[in-house]
């Protein structure tokens, strides 16, 4: 079912590819970068923690805790986001009718030099853990390595969370936060949230049936404020490995959701979809474009590590576990530059790992 | 794919971002940036005007560094407040251009970085921002205090 590129010229004349195709079993080729899940790891619990911008976006009755005080009580904003990271760990391990001793591993990361808030809440907590770091896909690299592991029968309950804060990741990124400056507005806003999923061999909740790891993508793009421009190929390129490697099509999913394009990066994600031959329907949304009101003012939407994990952990498994969604796609995309490479003259470059869930609600439940 | 081709096709891309990225509206950030700017200078000499009528003896160039003074003072204290990048956010340039500018935006740092303590915090990392302002006025003064003379002692 695999579909060439039709052209890469200038008029992008497209063909509608939306085929329902049968879900094809578990068949494993050579060499693919996709990682096919036989013992069905679960995702059995999940839970959201935003800041006060982000429980006024459309999406504000889902989340489980909303903290107004961006600094949660402490001295600083550093310490803050440490706060939300712990709240939404101890949250989904207490929803999973599990206590602290029987996850087995902690699989974290967030968008702060030498990882800190990770780590710190890893302090407290005292778990075996893993640092991870990819920008604003972190979510999904969690959950795919989660996921393997517990396929794999290394470990049997793993924990996976992320976070990002908007007051840290302007200090670390861009300017003080009181500095006067006007920003694009093609620019995104940082969401302050953190989202942790708890992925066990046992348990009711979705599957994790498949995760690809993605590929580090660069087009070119060396402006820091146009992240979904930087980051909807390397999208592109995850999905087309997904649909190969899996042999699905867009139309096989109830939701394509991407992390954080934002309403410019979702359109040009469109656009390139388009280009290779693929028109996306109503099933496909971003992350971004969800976390906020458009009255808000957040420019062209969300971003952040922990925009994904909050949208992902309230409103998709909720849906997921209601039996609305039956499989979702979710590539989450990140932007892997810093500031001092930025200042150097690189562009951009950018990475998407993907994870497809589906649904195990049944009508008598 | 080879370097020449990855070389045109980020090309095309950026061209193609270029026309799908919103651009910001010119005339009204202009009108606005025109207005708030100029709103700042006019409180300025408004300063400067009342200063000379309650003391009519001082200086015209004590009157001047008054109202910088004041100016400067008045940003701080609403940079504080974080009324000044809700302001900024309409007036672009006309916030960060004016004398307002350069105080708010070593304000914001100082802010910023107090919980670093003050030496290896806040006295680093008050000049992140006007650092640029800071060495580019010292060095194109010199340089052109040095052309000047260099003039003066050509032609005389």
């Amino acid at each position: 079912m695999r579909t060439k590129v039709l052209h890469e010229s200038e008029d992008c004349s497209f063909v509608s590819q939306i085929k329902k195709t049968k879900p094809m079993p578990v068949i494993k080729k050579e060499h693919t970068q996709t990682m096919f899940f036989n013992n069905k790891p679960k995702v059995v619990s999940g839970m959201s923690v935003a800041g006060k911008k982000e429980s006024l976006g459309i999406l504000g009755d889902y989340f489980d805790v909303v903290q107004d005080d961006p600094k949660w009580g402490e001295k600083s904003f550093e310490k803050g986001e440490v706060k939300f990271l712990s709240t939404s760990i101890s949250g989904a391990i207490a929803k999973a009718g599990l206590v602290e001793k029987d996850i087995d591993l902690l699989l974290a990361g967030d968008l702060l030099n030498q990882l800190v808030s990770s780590s710190y809440v890893a302090r407290d907590l005292k778990m075996a853990y893993l640092g991870l770091y990819s920008a604003c896909s972190t979510l999904t690299e969690s959950l795919a390595i989660g996921a393997s592991l517990v396929n794999a029968g290394y470990y049997n309950t793993v924990a996976c969370a992320t976070c990002s804060h908007f007051a840290t990741a302007e200090r670390q990124y861009r300017y003080p936060l009181e500095y006067g400056c006007q920003r694009p507005p093609y620019a995104q806003w940082t969401a302050t949230a953190a989202g942790c999923s708890i992925i066990a061999k046992d348990g009711r909740g979705p599957t994790i049936t498949h995760a690809t790891v993605g590929k580090v993508v660069d087009f070119g793009i060396s402006d820091l404020n146009n992240m979904g421009a930087a980051m909807a190929p390397a999208a592109v390129d995850t999905f087309l490995t997904v649909m190969e490697d899996t042999e699905y099509g867009p139309g096989d999913f109830d939701l394509i959701l991407t992390g954080d394009l934002g309403k410019v990066g979702s359109d040009i994600f469109r656009d390139l979809m388009r280009e290779r031959g693929y028109e996306l329907g109503q099933n496909y949304h971003d992350c971004g474009t969800m976390l906020y009101d458009v009255e808000q003012g957040c420019y062209s939407g969300g971003s952040g590590a922990g925009c994904s994990a909050v949208v992902f952990n309230s409103f998709v498994l909720n849906r997921l576990n209601s039996g609305k969604l039956k499989k979702v796609l979710l590539m989450a995309t990140g932007a892997l530059m810093s500031p001092t490479s930025s200042y150097q003259g690189d562009t951009i470059p950018a990475i998407s790992h993907a994870v497809i869930l589906e649904s195990n609600y049944k009508e008598e439940n | 794919m080879s370097e020449e081709a990855i070389k045109k096709r980020n090309e095309r891309y950026n061209k193609y971002v270029n026309t799908v990225s919103p651009k910001t509206a010119a005339t009204k950030s202009l009108l606005k940036a025109f207005a708030i700017g100029g709103l700042t200078c006019v409180i300025g000499q408004f300063i400067a005007d009342m200063l000379a009528l309650a003391f009519p003896q001082m200086e015209v160039q004590m009157i001047a560094n008054l109202t910088s003074m004041i100016l400067v003072t008045t940003a701080i204290i609403i940079t504080g407040f974080g009324w000044y990048d809700v302001i900024a956010r309409q007036g672009g340039a006309g916030s960060f251009l004016p004398i307002t500018g350069f105080a708010n935006a070593m304000a914001s740092a100082s802010i910023e970085y107090k919980t670093e303590g003050l030496i290896l915090g806040t006295s680093v990392k008050m000049f992140t921002v006007v650092g640029p302002v800071i060495v580019n006025g010292i060095l194109w003064s010199t340089v052109a205090g040095i052309l000047r003379y260099v003039i003066w002692v050509i032609f005389l």
